[in-house]
């Protein structure tokens, strides 16, 4: 398939095909760090996890909206409010889910599958109800569209830079937050040792909450960003879940650094495949090792090293 | 037989039973009194009724049975826009056969058993005259031995591959030869387009269309450089995206669907690849006005779609269509392809009863060939012996507003073909 071009242009495309590959981490990182704080510190299995992401979505498509409508000059700059609007929602509502129907099922992590699962289907239809059944169209801020030419063969879309250094900034908040933060000491303490933690006087309801506040924020934010690049509808979380669940399983459910390598590792391995393959056949061969990978090591890439 | 056995004593509504059609009858009587200078012909509901289907003398029950909750209502709540404002047009206009058309709305929920359980629901309980329905081949396939084994008659308006044929169908949207052959032989005509690329979501549709597609394109000595596959619900295209940068096509050939559309335009739009440009050019068949209010029509400019109908169609049929439509479901709803055929499917219907003097299926079936609608929106379209629709075939510019430009039409109707020899 390389006959007939010159080294230079392989160059290029090796060097696009690699700028794909990590723009596919970002996004793999970005739909899986909320997850990966509610699932791997809480063990609670969140599957309207994209339907949080949506809500993100959602805020972002109502802020253009507003944006358009009334201060049409702020317009550039709409997209970042609507990425910290669509944290506090979806942050906001998760601390209410948690409150209403989480925080009763700690000690039955299976049981919140089935919770979780039908609170994504109530948010489905709700979304359905609210903003119609077809999906709405987010306009971007025109700086956000089209790409930057570095050569002729060379073109680096926008959008795919400017998810991967939001992923940078909130990888680094997450970390600083979980390990250089007395309130990430706090979760991380109650997930070791809940009755412990409890005794040694840490507020592990308030911590719960905040833990799953904060990874439905996230989820908020990634869903703003993913406008940019996917769809904006009632069931769009449906196509993020399964490729969620299977970044934070793969990397190790309790351990953020897993997550990353294990983003890492899918989204390299399907561009790879992609480029020579179907993309079908690149989505089996990705999901066979993953299968495969996980049976000789069922803890996943990465574990804690924690007395149980 | 027992049941002619039954007297009034064991049945305790018996004495009530006996008065009420009595004083139906009186009322019926009045009201076709008053009726009667205003509608000349309104045979007895017996007459035009034979096999027990939900006709009175003046109300005939028909069922809508599309979803409207779950992934493919996105798509569907057109279908069921347009039908209801056909049914009432229709009514608005005397009925069908002097009744007014009532319907019984089903959801099918997206899911391919409830769409045959919600099928049978209509046939057998509500013993409806016709069901305007389904969007994917999947329900449509699961829907099929319902129809076949209760006798129902089944108005199907998506654009589809073909490859089928059923005596208790009539399809109102374009088999996959009708859209594709004349959309190809224009691009090669007008663009001088000698190298394809053909892209798709991962299911039937998409593949039979791009396997006619292929061999429509050898056939013409022309070129295929790649065909992929996406799984349903993929969204990231950045890799495909560069191999068609690598093999440089004339055209890029794309029956992507659903969510993955607006992934794919967005990304198409990001990566630099101008569609408004000579080379590259975009041609699809999946994508109408519906699908761009998805995908924003600033990411899908300069694109192209061949389908039957577009909302922007000049003539007379069209506008008043889009008016009255923008009427009953408010002025900024967009009508796309699917929608229009859908429209179509009670009007056809009614001329269908109307020629058989009769809502038997059975005779509905045999009238249907031939039937013949000079006030589609799409302009003149008739039916096939094949059920299949002969329509013309027209090329769309996408533009910024999220409308297509018509730029080309066939000059001849398109016959539909749902079994093309050579090319399976």
């Amino acid at each position: 398939m390389f006959s007939g071009y010159t080294l230079g242009e392989l160059g290029s495309i090796l060097a696009m095909q690699g700028f794909a590959g990590l723009i596919l981490f970002s996004v793999f990182v970005l739909m899986a760090l909320g997850l990966a704080i509610i699932f791997g510190q809480m063990n609670v299995i969140n599957m309207a996890h994209g339907e949080f992401m949506i809500l993100g979505a959602y805020v972002t498509y109502l802020c253009s909206l507003f944006f358009q409508e009334y201060l049409p000059a702020l317009f550039s700059v709409s997209f970042f409010v609507a990425m910290i609007l669509a944290f506090i929602a979806s942050g906001a509502l998760g601390m209410f889910v948690e409150w209403a129907l989480i925080r009763h099922l700690y000690k039955r992590p299976l049981d919140t599958l089935l919770a979780t699962w039908g609170l994504s289907l109530v948010l489905q239809q709700s979304y359905r109800s609210i903003f119609g059944a077809r999906e709405v169209g987010v306009t971007l801020p025109d700086w956000l569209l089209g790409a930057i030419d570095l050569t002729d063969f060379i073109q680096i879309p926008i959008n795919g830079i400017f998810v991967m250094v939001l992923t940078a900034l909130i990888t680094v908040a997450v970390y600083f937050l979980m390990f250089r933060s007395s309130w990430g000491k706090q979760v991380r303490a109650v997930v070791q040792n809940r009755v412990m933690a409890g005794a040694v006087g840490i507020n592990t309801e308030r911590t719960d909450r905040m833990t799953f506040g904060i990874g439905c924020g996230i989820a908020g934010v990634a869903g703003s960003a993913f406008t940019m690049i996917g769809s904006t509808g009632p069931t769009a979380g449906q196509l993020y879940i399964v490729d969620t669940f299977l970044v934070v399983v793969f990397g190790g459910a309790a351990s953020l650094l897993g997550t990353i390598a294990s983003a890492f590792t899918i989204s390299q391995a399907q561009s790879t495949i992609e480029f020579f393959m179907s993309g079908s056949m690149a989505k089996v061969i990705t999901l066979l090792t993953v299968v495969g990978i996980l049976m000789l090591r069922p803890q996943g890439l990465f574990t804690l090293k924690i007395r149980r | 037989m027992t049941r002619h056995t039954q007297t009034p004593a064991q049945s305790p509504t018996g004495s009530s039973g006996l008065r009420s059609p009595l004083r139906r009858l009186l009322f019926a009587g009045i009201a076709a009194a008053f009726t009667l200078p205003l509608l000349p012909f309104n045979a007895n509901a017996a007459d035009v009724n034979t096999t027990g289907l939900a006709v009175t003398d003046d109300v005939v029950q028909v069922g809508i049975l599309h979803s409207v909750t779950g992934t493919m209502a996105i798509s569907e709540t057109g279908s069921v826009q347009a039908e209801k404002l056909a049914i009432k047009q229709i009514n608005e206009m005397g009925g069908v056969l002097g009744r007014k058309i009532e319907f019984i709305q089903e959801d099918g929920a997206s899911d391919w058993p409830t769409f045959a359980e919600k099928a049978k629901k209509l046939l057998v309980n509500d013993k409806v005259a016709a069901v305007f329905g389904c969007w994917t081949s999947a329900s449509r396939k699961a829907v099929l031995p319902v129809f076949e084994q209760y006798n129902g008659m089944l108005y199907y308006p998506t654009f589809y591959e073909g490859l089928e044929e059923s005596p208790n169908v009539i399809y109102t949207g374009q088999e996959a030869t009708q859209q594709i052959i004349a959309g190809i032989d224009w691009v090669v005509k007008t663009k001088g387009a000698k190298t394809f690329y053909l892209l798709g979501s991962d299911y039937i549709w998409p593949r039979t269309s791009n396997k006619i597609a292929r061999k429509h394109i050898e056939k013409l000595g022309l070129k295929v450089v790649g065909e992929e596959y996406y799984p349903l619900g993929h969204t990231q295209f950045n890799s495909v995206i560069n191999k068609i940068r690598l093999r440089k096509p004339d055209v890029i050939y794309a029956i992507v669907v659903g969510g993955s559309n607006v992934a794919f335009y967005k990304q198409l739009k990001a990566a630099g690849i101008d569609m408004t440009k000579e080379k590259p050019a975009l041609l699809t068949i999946s994508v109408t006005e519906d699908e761009i209010r998805g995908i924003g029509g600033e990411n899908i400019v300069g694109a192209y779609a061949a389908m039957k109908y577009f909302q922007s169609l000049p003539n007379d049929n069209n506008q008043a269509f889009v008016k009255a439509f923008k009427e009953m479901w408010g002025k900024d709803i967009v009508i796309g392809d699917v929608t229009q055929a859908a429209y179509l499917g009670p009007w056809l219907w009614k001329a269908a009863v109307e020629k058989a003097g009769s809502f038997d299926i059975d005779k509905v079936r045999e009238a249907s060939p031939g039937i013949e609608l000079t006030t589609a929106p799409e302009g003149y379209v008739r039916i096939h012996k094949n059920h299949h629709l002969w329509s013309k075939t027209r090329i769309g510019l996408a533009k910024p507003d999220g409308q297509y430009e018509v730029v080309y039409e066939t000059k001849e109707l398109m016959e539909p073909d749902p079994f093309p020899e050579g090319y399976q």
